[in-house]
């Protein structure tokens, strides 16, 4: 019997939430090991031997030890193929391919200024840090140029990469419920139908949603 | 049927692309984009690539954006033609995995600011930012500490062999070692050894042959 995996690093981390949605909806056993960060535990020796750039997650399975959150959730849909979900990554080159393309489309496009929307409104207020309305200002500008090309997108498909839930749409999920749910910026979505749409539908998952419970425990 | 590439070898991300088709020895045509009469924000491009960037690609009835997802789809598509790109054992790939997020995520956002400031910038004649330059000059440096120590242990950033994740930072690579952020690459004994290795590589000559004659 194999051993959970191990995912380090807090839940309410982005990119952690990212990994621990994809092993929920690939059904593989895991364990998540804390990792203080307020006191700087990320930047220390034991930690940095995993992750040499000082940054959450960093997983372990077996005896590989991996990090880069998008390039975890690939290894695991590939590792555990025939798990849980087994469209997540698709079945096809073809299908792969096309949910390659909008997984980098979220990481270069939409992954930025939702990021810089989420630490600006969410986690600067808590970390007691001044916000900048410039930055607030652009980002939200470029965010909604982006969004306006998936309202186009998800009018003529259900989800990002085709018909069907895939990693592409789950990369989205950590920065989006940060800004749906802290935030007031949720209109971004919700004034935009398909956008709209869309979010109800994959937010709603049951993976997302055990995610979120984790989210708040302490 | 030929694959299609629609962009210019001017841009970073269709340098990469077109560094890959040569690798894999794939014929391709290049179609190029006029960016300057913004031909890429027209509806036909838009069609192919929805967010209006170079490159688009498309093989037979397959069209794909995004240079990464391209690259990956031609290196396992065409695994059997020239250069092995990808590792098809489990535990290298995934390695490799993390090591084209580490070009994405870490190198890139400052060695594609560096570039933009430093490289392209001056050839068009617009005022360098200095301050963006400086501050996007002290995190790559703090980066290429982390290739240093990495490259100490391998001849290539995902292992043994040239990769995907290596091939990904020429384009990056060529304008910034025309500028003074060289140093940051001349000072770090195994990451200027790699420089040089990864940039001598035929392939990559091709393209640096074609950006010229544009």
């Amino acid at each position: 019997m194999t051993s959970p995996v191990k995912v380090y690093g807090p839940p309410m981390s982005t990119a952690v939430s990212r990994v621990l949605a994809c092993l929920i909806e690939k059904d593989v056993d895991f364990q998540v090991i804390p990792v203080n960060m307020s006191k700087g535990e990320h930047k220390k020796p034991e930690f940095l031997k995993m992750q040499p750039f000082g940054q959450v997650p960093a997983f372990q399975d077996d005896k590989i030890s991996l990090f880069e959150s998008r390039a975890i959730c690939r290894y695991i849909c590939e590792k555990y193929a025939d798990k849980g979900n087994r469209g997540l990554y698709g079945t096809s080159p073809l299908a792969k391919a096309s949910i390659d393309q909008w997984l980098e489309a979220e990481a270069q496009s939409f992954n930025p200024p939702s990021s810089a929307l989420v630490f600006q409104l969410a986690f600067a207020p808590r970390m007691k840090l001044k916000q900048d309305p410039g930055v607030i200002k652009q980002n939200e500008e470029k965010l909604a140029k982006v969004l306006d090309v998936y309202e186009e997108r998800l009018g003529d498909s259900q989800f990002l990469a085709g018909d069907e839930f895939s990693l592409a749409d789950l990369s989205h999920l950590p920065n989006s419920n940060y800004l749906l749910s802290v935030t007031d910026r949720g209109a971004l979505f919700t004034s935009r139908k398909n956008v709209g749409r869309w979010w109800d539908e994959i937010s709603s998952r049951d993976s997302w949603k055990k995610v979120v419970e984790m989210q708040k425990s302490p | 049927m030929v694959l299609k590439l629609h962009g210019l070898p001017m841009s970073i991300c269709t340098a990469t692309v077109m560094t890959c088709l040569h690798e894999k020895g794939v014929d391709f045509e290049l179609v190029p984009v006029d960016l300057f009469a913004a031909e890429n924000k027209q509806p036909s491009f838009l069609a192919k690539n929805p967010f209006g960037q170079v490159p688009a690609f498309e093989d037979g009835d397959l069209k794909l954006f995004e240079s990464r997802a391209i690259t990956q789809y031609v290196a396992q598509e065409y695994a059997d033609k020239g250069t092995n790109l990808v590792y098809q054992d489990s535990k290298k790939g995934a390695i490799l995995l993390v090591w084209k997020e580490v070009e994405a995520h870490q190198f890139d956002p400052a060695a594609s600011k560096l570039s933009w400031e430093l490289a392209y910038k001056p050839f068009f004649g617009i005022t360098t930012d200095q301050a963006v330059a400086e501050e996007n000059e002290a995190k790559l440096g703090k980066f290429l500490d982390v290739y240093e120590t990495r490259l100490s242990k391998f001849k290539y950033l995902a292992g043994d062999c040239f990769t995907l994740a290596d091939l990904h930072h020429l384009p990056c690579l060529h304008y910034l070692m025309g500028t003074r952020v060289k140093e940051l690459f001349q000072s770090r004994p195994h990451v200027s050894a790699w420089v040089a290795d990864i940039t001598a590589r035929p392939a990559w000559s091709k393209v640096v042959a074609m950006t010229k004659q544009n």
